[in-house]
Order: structure tokens, then sequence, then C-alpha cells
């Protein structure tokens, strides 16, 4: 069995998503070679040969020419799986090669069980085990789920590939997330609210907590997709990854893409009405309560305290 | 402007779900429906274009009846009519199935801009807007958090992880996958829930889109293992406070003994 893993570059750095790819590669007891549009100056640490097509001529984004690299070095390397990290550039990649080789994708595989990928549904509630029909497969891999037991040190065997196809859409640079004053990543104690917390008007109780207990208030993403608080406190994939002393998430259900941003904390408490709630896989403590009349409750006993 | 919206019924996440006689799928009794939260978003997106250009406005679902009840919203927040792709086996169709059936209504139609959410909440494969487009050929621009059209370009930002956003001009004709947070939904208001009464909601059989085979498939579906380190505090809020305190004071070390 061989699997082609997809690694990711960004802005010339090597994205540290690529281990986790040979990681799956090591559990699924694959063969494995490597792709990836970067630089040379900045490889992933690999034992094995990597495609590498340059950032500075094809973009770091633009589907089309890189669907087409990829398929050049399936054509080579006749894989059994293209791996990819279930991420940004993973959804928007891994569909069109699935597309162009007529093969089945996993998307979003958490764990191999018997060989067969299983899969989150319903916001990790539940879990699907799939099997594809076609010989060649495609998967993307959730963040997380495979780490490697020892770091690899090797440098992989670099081979250069080129392409002439052109694409249709235009990267024309990125933009940085905006500044904040809030650095969650330094906060001993971080108090998060989801949308469980009801309401903007309730976001007072939630930063009242956190300075009560001497630290910071963040928020989930919905959260701050609502705009009951700023940008600068969202926790999760698409904003700040923390690990504080403790972690209160209050009415968060618990999200991957949260789940991602926090789940390092050293100890977590989660306050939910629905005990089934995804973040009661990385709490250590779960309160099952509403966070309306929970909260005022632990804040004044340890205002008075 | 022609314009398609792709929506989903799903259930609300908060519910408790069950896994199926079948054990393929979760139970769908006793559930709540509600649209995608994606979807939404690519609604109001979709609505938005269509008043700045005057544009023509249809909104697809597949599913069974009870879709058409979502539908309504998409309808009354401001799309001109219904496309109800009539499925009543629509939880077995894998991404490609799906992603075939949206690109076969489509490509008689000369859609200028298709609209689909990034993912589902149930299933989340974030397959089927890519599939749609690579049936179409036409490009695809994932993830999108802004949206703006300038003559026939439009240029979108696509958001990546760790809050960096990738600036994307594409021509149309062109699909999108909307992420969350990339405007504000409208709530449907009431003469605008009337209105939508009124407008064309139009069924068309599954059989008549559906021309190729799955190449994915379910083999059971389950709850998953309880990790079971964590411990569940019920009861009055004040002695849950209590509880919560002297645990912390025990296993961490933030709060003073």
């Amino acid at each position: 069995m061989k699997a082609l893993l997809i690694a990711e570059s960004r802005e010339g750095k090597v994205l540290g998503s690529c281990s986790e790819l040979v990681a799956f590669a090591q559990k699924a007891g694959s063969d494995s070679v490597m792709f990836m549009v970067g630089t040379d100056s900045n490889l992933p640490a690999y034992d094995g040969t990597i495609y590498l097509a340059d950032a500075a001529k094809y973009g770091e984004y633009n589907p089309a020419v890189h669907k087409q690299l990829i398929l050049d070095v399936v054509t080579k390397e006749k894989p059994d799986m293209i791996v990819f990290s279930h991420s940004s550039y993973g959804w928007d990649l891994a569909p069109r090669v699935a597309f162009a080789l007529e093969a089945a994708q996993f998307s979003e595989v958490a764990d191999i069980v018997d060989g067969d990928p299983v899969v989150p549904a319903c916001n990790s509630k539940l879990r699907r085990r799939l099997k594809a029909k076609s010989t060649v497969k495609v998967l993307t891999l959730q963040a997380g789920a495979f780490s490697l037991a020892e770091p690899i040190t090797a440098s992989p065997n670099v081979e250069k590939i080129d392409t002439d196809t052109a694409g249709k859409v235009t990267f024309l640079g990125y933009e940085e997330a905006p500044k904040g004053g809030v650095d969650l990543g330094k906060a001993a104690i971080i108090v998060s609210a989801g949308r469980g917390v009801g309401g903007k008007d309730n976001i007072p109780m939630v930063a009242a907590l956190a300075k009560a207990l001497g630290g910071e208030y963040g928020a989930s993403r919905p959260v701050v997709d609502a705009e009951w608080v700023e940008h600068a406190r969202q926790v999760g994939t698409t904003g700040q990854t923390v690990s504080p002393k403790l972690y209160v998430a209050c009415g968060i259900s618990g999200a991957i893409q949260h789940l991602a941003g926090m789940k390092k904390s050293e100890f977590i408490v989660a306050i939910n009405t629905d005990k089934d709630a995804p973040i009661g896989e990385v709490a250590d403590v779960l309160v099952v309560a509403d966070v309306k009349q929970f909260l005022p409750a632990l804040t004044e006993r340890l205002q008075a305290g | 402007m022609k314009i398609l919206v792709c929506i989903k019924q799903v259930p609300d996440m908060e519910s408790r779900f069950k896994v199926d006689s079948a054990g393929t799928w979760y139970d769908t009794t006793e559930l709540v429906w509600r649209m995608n939260e994606y979807d939404e978003y690519g609604v109001e997106q979709a609505v938005q274009l269509k008043e700045q250009t005057g544009g023509d406005l249809t909104v697809l679902c597949i599913g069974p009846d009870r879709v058409k009840e979502t539908m309504k919203k998409a309808l009354a927040m401001g799309c001109d009519r219904g496309a109800h792709v009539n499925d009543p086996d629509y939880a077995t169709r894998d991404p490609f199935e799906i992603g075939a059936i949206i690109a076969e209504y489509a490509s008689d139609k000369g859609f200028d801009v298709i609209f689909t959410g990034m993912q589902s909440q149930d299933r989340g494969s974030a397959q089927v807007g890519v599939l749609v487009s690579e049936l179409l050929g036409i490009p695809a621009v994932t993830t999108i958090v802004d949206f703006v059209l300038e003559g026939s370009t439009v240029n979108v930002k696509r958001e990546l992880e760790g809050g960096i956003k990738a600036k994307v001009s594409v021509t149309l004709p062109a699909l999108f996958t909307c992420q969350l947070g990339l405007n504000t939904p409208r709530y449907p208001t009431l003469p605008n829930i009337m209105k939508a009464k009124k407008k064309e909601l139009l069924s068309i059989p599954v059989q008549d889109l559906l021309k190729v085979a799955f190449r994915l498939e379910t083999v059971s579906m389950q709850l998953p293992e309880k990790k079971g380190g964590g411990l569940v505090l019920e009861g009055d809020a004040g002695e849950l406070a209590d509880k919560l305190i002297t645990i912390l004071k025990e296993k961490t070390g933030v709060l003073a003994k």
C-alpha cells in the first residue's frame, strides 16, 4: 500500500500538520511519498521522497494548478491513497483531486477501525464508519487525530516538479488577523463564552467570573460571529490556540475547531445544559447547569471567598 | 444575473441523537429541523447579490417533503423560487451523488453564481460545493468570509487557520462555499413570510436528476465511546458552585486553599 501525503506550506513555512500525515501512514501500515507546493529552503522533516513544486511560481492558493501537480505525481507513483489535512487547503483541494480520479473521499478522518476510516457526524455527537467503492481513495485527516510517537529528524529527498496548467482564480495575497490587545496565549486562566450564554447581555457575567478568578475571558466562534465578543478573544482553529492552567467553557458545545484551540489546557471545566455535548469529552469536570444561573452563583462565592 | 443557492435541512445540533434501526444513520423521529447554519450565510449573500444586481435567485434543496419548511424560510429571506429535489433516501446519498444531482439541475440553466455552505452540520464532508463546480467546469472558491462583486469579477476572502485570510479574485461564472461569519443572515419579516407562501416551489423527482453511482457507503453509525475521565456534576446551582470550588482547590493551583 502506498500513500501520497499532501503537505502544506504557507508564506514559505511548512505547517505543523505535516507530521500528522506521516503518523497516519505509519498507523495505516502504508509506504508513502510526499507532495508540497513550497520552497526548498523550508522542507518538512520526512524520511522519504518529496515532490516539490515552487510556490513562487505556482502560488500558495491556485487549486486548478495544485490539482494538476498532484495528478502528475499520482500518475507517476500510483498511490492507493491521497492524504490531506482537513484544513482550508485540504478541504478545498481534496474533492477536486477525488473528482479527477473518480475516487471516493473520506472527510475529516478521526480514526481507522479494522481498515475502515471513521469520521465524525453531527458536531462529533456521532461517528460513521465508511467504505469506498473506488480502488483509489482520498482522505482528509481531522486535526490532531494522528500523531507521531517520536518526532522525525530526517530530511526528505527532493524531486522538483512542474506543470504548464493555468488556474482560473487569482491569489492576491494574505490578510493578517486584526491585532487585538488580548493575548490569551499568556493567560493562566481563561473563561470562555459559547452560544449557550444566551446573548450579548450575558457576556459581562462571563467577564465577571474571569475577573473573580484572576484570568481573561475568551469566546467560541459563533459568539464572535454574532459580535457579542471581539475577534481578538476567539479561541479555536481560526482564533487563538491556548493552554492555560484552567479553562472554563461556558455554554460551549465543543465543535472540533474549538477543541483544537483549547484541549491542551491543564484543567478543563465545562458548564452546559446538554450532558451529551462533545465538550464533555475533553472536560475534567462537566457541570450540568444553565450558565445564566450557575455563573453568578460561582462568581459570588469566589468574591466572598 | 442568475443566482443559485443550495441549502440543506439538518437537525438541531443540540438534539440528543440516536442511531436508527439499520445502524447506518441517525434516527430522524423526534428531531427539530432547521436550515444548515453555513447555508444561512449562503442564502443571505445570494439575496444581497440579487438586490445589488436585480438578479434572479433560485434556492435548491434535496430531501423528503419536510425540507419544504426550510425552503420557505429561504424564500421568506428573499429567494425568488424554490427547486425541491424530492428524495426520501437523501441520507444514503454520498457527496458525489448530491453534487451530481445539483450539477445536473444547474447544467442547462446558466447560473452566473452558485452558493453552497462550506459544509453541512450533520455530515460535514465539505465536498459537495467543490464537486458541483468540477462537474460544471466552473471555478470554486471555498470557505469565503467576504464577497464583493465588481463588474464580472468577484473579490473574496477565504478564511484560513489562525485568523489569516487569503484574498482571491475570480471571474464569473463561479461557485462559492460560505463560511460562518460571512455576513449577518436576516430574519424573515412577517410580510415576507406571507409573500413567500405565494412563491413558486417546484418539486422534481430525484430520479430525473440522479445519473451517477455512489462511491462511498456507510458501514455503521455509532455514538462515540465515552472516554469517561470527566466528572459530571448535577444539581442546584449554589451547591454545584460550592462543589466546583472544592474541586478547583484540590486539583488545580489556581485558587488559594
